[in-house]
């Protein structure tokens, strides 16, 4: 009896003792935008995952993003200004194939376009819990 | 699938709504509010509350059906089901599950019911307020989206995109319930007409979502008497026959981060099908439609994904003049809907296709005999149910 997953043959079951969540902000801290390939169908994906969602393969490899990428759509959040005021929210579709979440910052809001070409960057926040860091775009 | 369907088996006896309350305002528990609404569905049949022997809810509704049965003095409960999924993607599904039950001869008096108390147990419109962020919301809360109205956004945003579809649709959609609810007593927003000027003038909630492209949020209780066709030939009501009734979604349409293949949708393009093969009609055949608002932009592609209109076509037939009662081409909404009559999580807007059928509508569409009502656009799964008169069988 195997728990192979369908595409994964069980010699290559061999699941990463640590979340891949934490791997990718390991990453982040390292000042790396990172995202997984996967070796059996050779597509990227994002966000991180334990098996391929195209494949299901669990052969999984971590590499440095492009970081370039379109805005696939976008939005403004409106807020009074002390809650943080408006921001932009976009969906970008990396050039590697996955599609994430993010901002573009640099430009007003009303200026993000669908279809506009971006690049990533890592942004630093530090607060009271220490440092967290976030991937954010620029227009190319 | 196979051809098997439950049209013409299964029909709505009875309505029944509590008073529709503002956020937090009810008088009575959450409980009672449901006992309240349960009877009055009765009241309105003609039957006793004590011959219901089937329960079915949705959206984690909280009131458990071995109580309520207790309460109403059930000697037997013969079926109790809870159709899967938050927000109000269950309003229409709770009733497919219910007519099964029925069509299978599990139950005979099958009450689907939704109960809402607010004030008693915190509310729905804000993102949930914990200390820490895990999972999905790792990879969407540092970039500020919390709220449904924020997560929804940007699928409408995309679709409007592709589509060429102006602002100018959603507004016609919010008018649409707002025009409606003025002539509605029950509507909790009955002498507050809206009109282009203040609806352009709202605040952005999200873009693109004024103000007034979102629903409220309400306490009260809704409730819905099934019984089978030969049953309903008894009771005091005009029947509304279940004509088709689908719930579902595509391939990964719930997938997390805003990942799922076909983004911008109402996740209806699988279910649509399945409702019109079991109904043996087409969109042309449908005579008014009650659609689920959560936001406007929900209802546009809803429309759309039933077939109701053509995405090219989308600019010219969202205008308020083709979504009213009085003349309009496919009049939509008609008690006011989830943003102008009350959220009730939807199961509101399949009472008032009922009420359309009927001849009972405070928006009365002439010769009304097909109506659809869909639940719950962009979570998974979603429902929707065609409803015909006797005419239609
Ligand atoms: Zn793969």
């Amino acid at each position: 009896m195997t728990n192979a997953l369908p595409g994964t043959s069980p010699e290559k079951l061999v699941f990463p003792d640590q979340s891949p969540d934490t791997t990718y902000q390991d990453f982040l801290r390292n000042n790396q935008f990172c995202i997984q390939h996967c070796n059996e169908c050779q597509n990227f994906l994002f966000y991180p995952r334990l098996c391929c969602p195209h494949c299901s393969s669990v052969d999984l490899e971590w590499r440095e993003a492009s970081g370039k990428g379109t805005v696939y759509a976008v939005s403004i959040v409106r807020q009074r200004p002390e809650k943080g005021g408006d921001h932009n929210v976009v969906l970008v579709d990396l050039d590697e194939g996955p599609r994430l979440m993010s901002r573009v910052d640099g430009i007003p809001n009303e200026d993000v376009k669908i279809g506009m070409k971006v690049k990533a960057s890592i942004s630093v926040n530090t607060d009271e819990d220490g440092d967290t860091r976030m991937v954010v775009f620029r227009e190319a | 699938m196979s051809e098997r369907s439950i049209r013409g088996k299964v029909a709505v006896a009875g309505v029944g709504e509590t008073t529709y309350y503002k956020r937090g305002q009810s008088p009575d528990a959450e409980f009672l509010l449901g006992l309240k609404a349960i009877v009055a569905a009765c009241d309105d049949a003609g039957i006793s509350p004590k011959e219901i022997d089937g329960f079915c809810s949705f959206a984690d509704d909280r009131n458990d059906p071995s109580r309520l049965s207790a309460a109403l003095g059930i000697k037997e409960m013969n079926l109790s089901s809870m159709q899967w999924g938050g927000g109000g993607g269950g309003a229409a599904g709770v009733l497919q599950n219910g007519a099964a039950a029925i069509a299978a001869g599990y139950a005979d008096v099958v009450v689907c019911y939704r109960a809402l108390a607010q004030g008693q147990f915190g509310r729905y419109g804000q993102g949930p307020q914990v200390p820490y962020i895990q999972g999905e919301r790792a990879f969407t809360s540092p970039y500020g989206l919390m709220s449904p109205a924020q997560m929804f956004a940007m699928k409408v945003v995309r679709f409007m995109h592709e589509h060429g579809i102006k602002q100018e649709a959603l507004r016609a959609l919010s008018m649409a319930s707002y025009h409606h609810a003025q002539n509605n007593p029950r509507a909790v927003m009955n002498g507050k007409p809206l009109t282009e000027e203040k609806y352009d003038n709202s605040r952005w909630i999200v873009e693109p979502f004024h103000l007034f492209d979102c629903c409220m949020e309400n306490d009260g209780a809704a409730a819905i008497l099934l019984v089978s066709a030969e049953r309903a030939k008894d009771i005091k009501q005009k029947p509304a026959y279940i004509l088709g009734a689908a719930h579902g979604s595509g391939y990964r349409a719930a997938a997390p981060v805003h990942n799922s293949g076909d983004y911008p949708s109402s996740n209806f393009s699988t279910v649509a099908p399945h409702l019109y093969r079991q109904a043996q009609i087409t969109p042309e055949d449908i005579d008014v439609a009650q659609i689920y608002e959560n936001f406007t932009g929900g209802v546009l592609m809803t429309m759309i994904e039933h077939g109701l209109c053509k995405p090219e076509e989308a600019n010219d037939f969202f205008q308020l003049d083709n979504l009213i009662a009085q003349g309009g081409k496919l009049p939509l909404n008609t008690s006011g809907g989830n943003l102008a009559e009350c959220y009730m999580h939807g199961l509101g807007l399949q009472i008032e296709a009922i009420r359309q059928l009927r001849g009972q509508s405070t928006n009365q569409v002439k010769d009304a005999k097909i109506a659809l009502a869909a639940a719950g656009p962009m979570v998974s799964p979603v429902s929707t149910i065609i409803y015909g008169t006797e005419d239609t069988l």
